[in-house]
């Protein structure tokens, strides 16, 4: 087993882990974190997507070990306590989810995307997020949901 | 699995030679950890390069020339203005991998050490004329990106030697590269073909050129014939059908689910014109 200092979602969390444990696997089997989902395990669907210092990652494809001394994010610390993050509340009134699998996944990846560029095109919202496949919403309501809060986000300013 | 996180080339590459079983670097994963899960290949030991000195960074040498470590991610690639501004085929080819999630992990010398036909940044590489550092257990050599690939999956790298940096020549001035690659999709796929051209002008008249193919062959092809085709003229259709026609005659394609034989030749001659065109534009500015 190996021995695994980290930071998730801003608090230092250890965990032992086998050398072939996935950071998906551990942040859900070890450290109760189960927003992030599987949809593939290969890297194509995004569902697992957490961010790894700052960049969204297939949490899929990165070993828990190569977690040690970086910083991970996930679905759990995109709200604020109770507060939802301004793309959790436009995701709810633009309905931009159903079967709900694809949207940790999504609100991680739009989360940095905005933090990147807060005034990015429709174009550019469909780009960043190819990597994350929806099977049911057909993509609109959720490239909405992301320009209706990348917009809410920037008048806040 | 034994997971190894040296600090060193040498020590990286101390640890593959002595290692009996199947061994693998581990750069960004994206290759590797598919082959894992999908039980294709489960590594005896795992060599991660990323904590070694160095490996992220990106420098331009006082004579122009470019060093990318072996662990920079295709999205640091993507952020760096300078080395776009000169090798900017290089940095859309690995820009082309995956998503978003793959561009933050995936690399140039994982890209290539992986061997395949379709790797998106190699031909690029090779019209670039980029060389690769390796390490092994008898030192150090410099090897063309060309010489690296042998057959998919598999490499001209002996055991025990890994790659520490790759190497782009200096752009000088008047050069300009591209890469194209067909996919019947505009995100996440494979190449059905792919095309990388580089070339230096001297005003209107092309002085050198490079081009390179992949996916048409076992192993990404240098098309020295068709580099050629292009020197002396200035881009016109003459020159243009002479480098189509030598891209085609290069090609010795599989007809699959993603492409035939005779439509992987045809596409490989309009992808190396159309790439000659930008980089002839790029070279103009
Ligand atoms: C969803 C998805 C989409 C993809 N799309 C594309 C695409 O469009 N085009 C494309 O070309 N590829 C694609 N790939 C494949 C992959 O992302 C690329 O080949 C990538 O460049 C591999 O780089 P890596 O750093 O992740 O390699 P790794 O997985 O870390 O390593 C790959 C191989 O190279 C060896 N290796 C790595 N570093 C070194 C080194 N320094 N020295 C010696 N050997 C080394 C490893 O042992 C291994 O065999 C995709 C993969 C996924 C999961
Ligand atoms: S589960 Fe990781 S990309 Fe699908
Ligand atoms: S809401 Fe069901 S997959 Fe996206």
């Amino acid at each position: 087993m190996i021995h695994v200092s980290t930071t998730v979602n801003g608090d230092a969390r250890e965990f032992l882990c086998d050398p072939r444990e996935t950071l998906l696997d551990v942040l859900r089997d070890r450290l109760e974190l189960t927003g992030a989902k599987e949809g593939c395990g290969t890297g194509d669907c995004g569902a697992c997507t957490v961010v790894l210092d700052g960049r969204p990652v297939c949490s899929c494809l990165v070993l828990a070990a190569e977690a040690q001394g970086h910083e991970i994010g996930t679905v759990e610390g995109v709200s604020d306590g109770e507060d939802l993050h301004p793309l959790q509340r436009k995701f709810i009134e633009h309905a931009a989810l159903q079967c709900g699998i694809c949207t940790p996944g999504i609100l991680v990846a739009a989360k940095a995307l905005l933090e990147r560029d807060p005034d990015p095109s429709e174009t550019e919202v469909r780009y960043w997020l190819a990597g994350n496949l929806c099977r049911c919403t057909g993509y609109d309501k959720i490239v909405r949901a992301v320009l209706d809060a990348a917009s809410e986000m920037r008048e806040a300013t | 699995m034994r997971y190894h996180t040296p600090s060193s080339f040498e020590d990286a590459s101390a640890i593959a030679a002595a290692a009996t079983g199947v061994t693998r670097f581990l750069a960004g994963g994206t290759d590797v950890l598919v082959q894992l899960r999908s039980d294709l290949v489960t590594p005896d030991d795992l060599i991660d390069i990323k904590q070694i000195a160095g490996v992220r960074d990106i420098t331009r040498r006082d004579d122009g020339s470019w060093r990318i470590g072996a662990a920079v991610s295709g999205a640091e690639l993507a952020e760096h203005e300078a080395l776009i501004a000169e090798w900017p085929g290089v940095v859309e080819a690995l820009e082309l991998i995956g998503s978003t999630q793959i561009q933050a992990r995936c690399t140039l010398a994982g890209n290539l050490c992986n061997g395949s036909p379709a790797a998106d940044s190699v031909p690029a590489m090779i019209a670039a004329g980029a060389t690769v550092n390796v390490v092994g257990p008898e030192g150090t050599r410099e090897i063309a990106v060309e010489d690296v690939p042998t057959g998919p999956g598999m490499t001209s790298l002996r055991p025990g030697e890994v790659v520490s940096a790759v190497n782009l020549p200096a752009r000088g001035e008047s050069g300009g590269d591209a890469y194209l690659r067909f996919i019947p999709r505009t995100e996440m796929d494979i190449a059905v073909v792919g095309a990388g051209v580089s070339l230096s002008r001297d005003g209107d008249t092309i002085t050198a050129a490079r081009v390179a193919l992949g996916a048409v062959a076992p192993t990404v092809l240098l098309v020295e014939e068709a580099g050629a085709a292009l020197v002396g003229s200035a881009l016109d259709d003459m020159a243009l059908a002479a480098l189509a026609k030598a891209a085609e005659a290069a090609c010795r394609p599989i007809s699959d689910k993603r492409g035939t034989v005779e439509f992987r030749t045809h596409v490989a001659g309009v992808l190396a014109r159309r790439a000659a065109r930008i980089a002839y534009d790029r070279a103009g500015v």
